[in-house]
């Protein structure tokens, strides 16, 4: 493994001058050949430099623990795809094409990925054209008994939009093409400049029910600019809060998905225990959602003792209600009917496309970054990793299962053992003209959060990925030769963020 | 099935009795702003400094506009004259815009019921039509809640149903962002007259945290007429319940 990329840790920052700066050409073969060797990209986006563009392309050797980084020049708007080769860098070519003009030479499926206004040209790039949202060029099964199925951006419940194509014959989904950007806020492009204010306060909704995962990375990056460092205490209680997370929205998912298959007791229970882990996110910081919990440099909120004893037995008792109530699915024949073997996505795929989380996990990809990066409590205190084989709706609902008895697990743990008494520590300005890298397990999977500082130690570009923005292709493919009928309980089965994907 | 029942009995009856009963909250939960003007030393605007959306004014008087607050800690940390302090009260709804800026030592304005041939058209039943126009996810989550056994909107006659043509009233959360204005506009259209307008959040009421984004409209602003605002970011459950049962005149104090 001697490859030209810097190698940094997850929540580390390196100098922008260190990040290693090759030709195009070498660029390309090292992608190649590091994800041949197993290194998976976690990120790769454009930013402006002068008058040019630079690429920086982020990859992850997981038995290491390393995060490599390096990046290239384009002085012209066109580059090698490389999807044929690289699957799963298929929508950040996309990205990088949208958000700079860029045209990615051989990508098989060059379209809009946001709808959403450019940040900056590449090099001779065309002038941007206004793009209309859904206006695009759909991918379509010809032939007489084939017809199509349009949903979206409206659906039918209280969901964020979407616009989902179905090519069907019969019942048969021979292809599914989403197509998003609704929700686009321009989040990256107001992050540009600061942090200021109101920086936090937009990452803690840029998927608004991954709060902690979020703020998280973001606090990260900022301690790693200006090497604050971050109270024991203050680790262990960000812990407790992104798992709390966790359970709160596996839950849900639980009960939506037994909902899903006819199954009511399992979802009118799971849809009141789901807001007992709300409540207890409450109880922390005064939002169900954990707002206002992290900052840079430790939490706003302690736990005093009689909090963690009151949380402590709150938990207890959420716990042995979705123990009793998740119990249901495994003993009733007609739910486990409806879920085994319905939306399987195969290891390969799960591979090629590179998917995150939960959904990985379900297809047999042992990946988690609390284990494989480990950052703030869990690289004290470890939490063991759960995969199933099957890659069906059954394996992706037993992975929420297990994950929810294991955070249950480490919650009290920590609550039992909570040290020290500080949970702030003062944070400096950030450092010039350096990069800084965060990732962290969200409930749907890898977070990753890069930041780059001008000469003033002020974002020059904030890129955010979301583990949606890896997985909504796995939900594409899932309902491949599926049934249509189908098609709400896979959605579910995934339940991934339209907003984290928008951005 | 002998198993659904025993879980069934031990789940037991969790639904909430609120407004017959108050619901406790979070000692932590920040609620209606309680404003201590006098506290505040002269030309002093640490508050209004600290916070990140500018919801807090400090020219004339001390003001909190709660369309724009986040509810974060973020003034009363920055304040070392206790000139601001967040109550658990949670209720804020309120019919009209002006009617969230909150003035130290004035009267609550809380939601006013509809009149009185509203209330004879929606009084005992009001479906709601929900657009997501750029919401997090966070005011979705939790008025998706309203709908579970532990709040249970169903016993108020209140719904969100699946088609703008089956609703009363329109649901919006989110700033309102440019890719969704269509959308959200032909929704509104589709429902039939006479309708409703709910601003749920901090972002459809005035772009929340991401006020002042060219990618969208800061909220629904004048876009849309609207009969009822729910601050918070997001608001909490009981807010909105509040909200909706002052507006169907099932609260009056």
């Amino acid at each position: 493994m001697s490859r030209k990329y810097l190698l940094l840790q997850n929540g580390g920052a390196v100098p922008m001058s260190d990040v290693p700066l090759l030709s195009g050409e070498e660029f390309l073969t090292e992608i190649v050949s590091g994800v041949d060797e197993g290194w998976r990209v976690v990120s790769y986006f454009g930013a402006r430099e002068g008058a040019a563009l630079k690429l920086y392309c982020l990859l992850s050797y997981k038995s290491e623990a390393a995060l490599g980084v390096m990046s290239t020049l384009l002085t012209a708007p066109s580059f090698p795809s490389l999807v044929a080769s690289v699957p799963q860098l298929h929508l950040f070519e996309r990205e990088i094409g949208e958000q700079y003009g860029v045209s990615f030479e051989g990508h098989p499926w060059f379209k809009p990925v946001r709808f959403q206004h450019r940040l900056g040209n590449a090099p001779g790039a065309d002038p941007e054209k206004p793009a209309t949202i859904g206006v695009t060029d759909f991918y379509r099964v010809e032939g007489e008994e084939i017809h199509e199925v349009a949903v979206g951006p409206v659906h039918a419940g209280i969901i964020e939009p979407g616009h989902f194509r179905f090519q069907c014959f019969g019942e048969e989904v021979l292809h599914l093409e989403i197509s998003l950007g609704y929700q686009h806020r321009g989040v990256e492009s107001m992050t540009v400049g600061g942090p200021v204010g109101k920086t936090l306060k937009q990452m803690e909704a840029v998927a608004g029910d991954t709060t902690i995962g979020h703020t998280l990375a973001y606090a990260m990056n900022v301690e790693a600019l200006s090497g604050a460092r971050v109270p024991a205490r203050a680790h262990a209680i960000r812990g407790i809060a992104l798992e709390l997370e966790r359970l709160a929205n596996h839950t849900g998912d639980l009960g939506a998905i037994a909902g899903d298959v006819g199954y009511l007791p399992t979802a009118s229970f799971c849809g009141r225990i789901r807001g007992d882990f709300l409540n207890l996110s409450a109880e922390i910081c005064g939002s169900r959602f954990g707002r206002g919990l992290v900052v840079p440099g430790g939490v706003n909120f302690d736990l005093e003792s009689e909090r963690v004893e009151r949380i402590g037995s709150r938990l207890t008792a959420a716990g042995d209600d979705l123990a009793n109530a998740v119990g249901l699915l495994w003993d009733t024949p007609s739910v486990m009917a409806r879920l085994e073997g319905t939306g399987v996505v195969s290891e390969q795929t799960a591979l090629d496309l590179g998917l995150v989380g939960p959904a990985a996990r379900a297809s047999g990809l042992n990946r988690d970054i609390r284990r494989d990066h480990p950052f703030g409590i869990y690289a004290l205190s470890q939490l063991p990793v759960e995969t199933a084989r099957t890659g069906d709706v059954y394996a992706r609902t037993l992975i929420r299962w297990l994950e929810c008895e294991k955070s249950l697990e480490f919650i009290k743990e920590q609550l039992a053992q909570l040290p020290g008494a500080d949970i702030r520590n003062p944070v400096g300005e950030a450092g010039a003209n350096m990069l800084a890298v965060s990732l962290t397990e969200g409930w749907r999977g890898e977070i990753c959060h890069v930041a780059l500082t001008d000469g003033e130690g002020k974002f020059s570009r904030y890129k955010i990925t979301d583990p949606s923005f890896h997985n909504w292709t796995g939900l594409a493919m899932a309902l491949r030769d599926g049934q249509i009928s189908d098609f709400p309980l896979c959605n579910k089965s995934f339940n991934l963020s339209y907003c984290g994907f928008d951005l | 099935m002998i198993k659904a029942i025993l879980a069934r009995i031990k789940q037991g009856h969790r639904t909430m009795r609120y407004p017959k009963e108050p619901l406790p909250l979070p000692d932590r939960l920040r609620g209606f702003p309680e404003l201590n003007r006098p506290s505040c030393p002269p030309n002093c605007r640490l508050c209004a400094d600290a916070c990140p959306v500018g919801a807090i004014d400090c020219s004339a008087g001390l003001s909190v506009d709660l369309g724009k607050c986040l509810f974060c800690p973020d003034c009363v940390d920055a304040c070392p004259h206790g000139g601001i302090k967040y109550t658990n009260d949670a209720r804020l709804a309120a019919n009209r815009r002006e009617d969230l800026v909150v003035k130290g030592g004035e009267e609550r304005r809380l939601a006013q019921a509809l009149d009185a041939k509203m209330l004879k058209l929606f009084g005992r039943s009001l479906k709601f039509r929900s657009v997501v126009a750029g919401g997090c996810n966070g005011c979705e989550a939790d008025t998706n809640v309203l709908a579970t056994v532990g709040w249970d909107i169903g016993r108020f006659g209140l719904q969100f149903v699946a088609s703008p043509r089956h609703a009363d009233a329109l649901w919006v959360t989110g700033p309102v962002t440019a890719n969704m204005r269509e959308a959200l506009l032909l929704t509104y259209e589709a429902i039939p007259a006479p309708k409703l307008v709910i601003a749920c959040g901090a972002c459809a009421i005035n772009g929340g945290p991401f006020i002042g984004s060219p990618e969208h409209n800061d909220g629904l602003g004048d876009l849309l007429p609207v009969d009822l605002y729910i601050p918070g970011c997001p608001p909490h459950p009981l807010t909105i319940l509040d909200g909706l049962l002052r507006l169907l005149d099932r609260i009056d104090k």
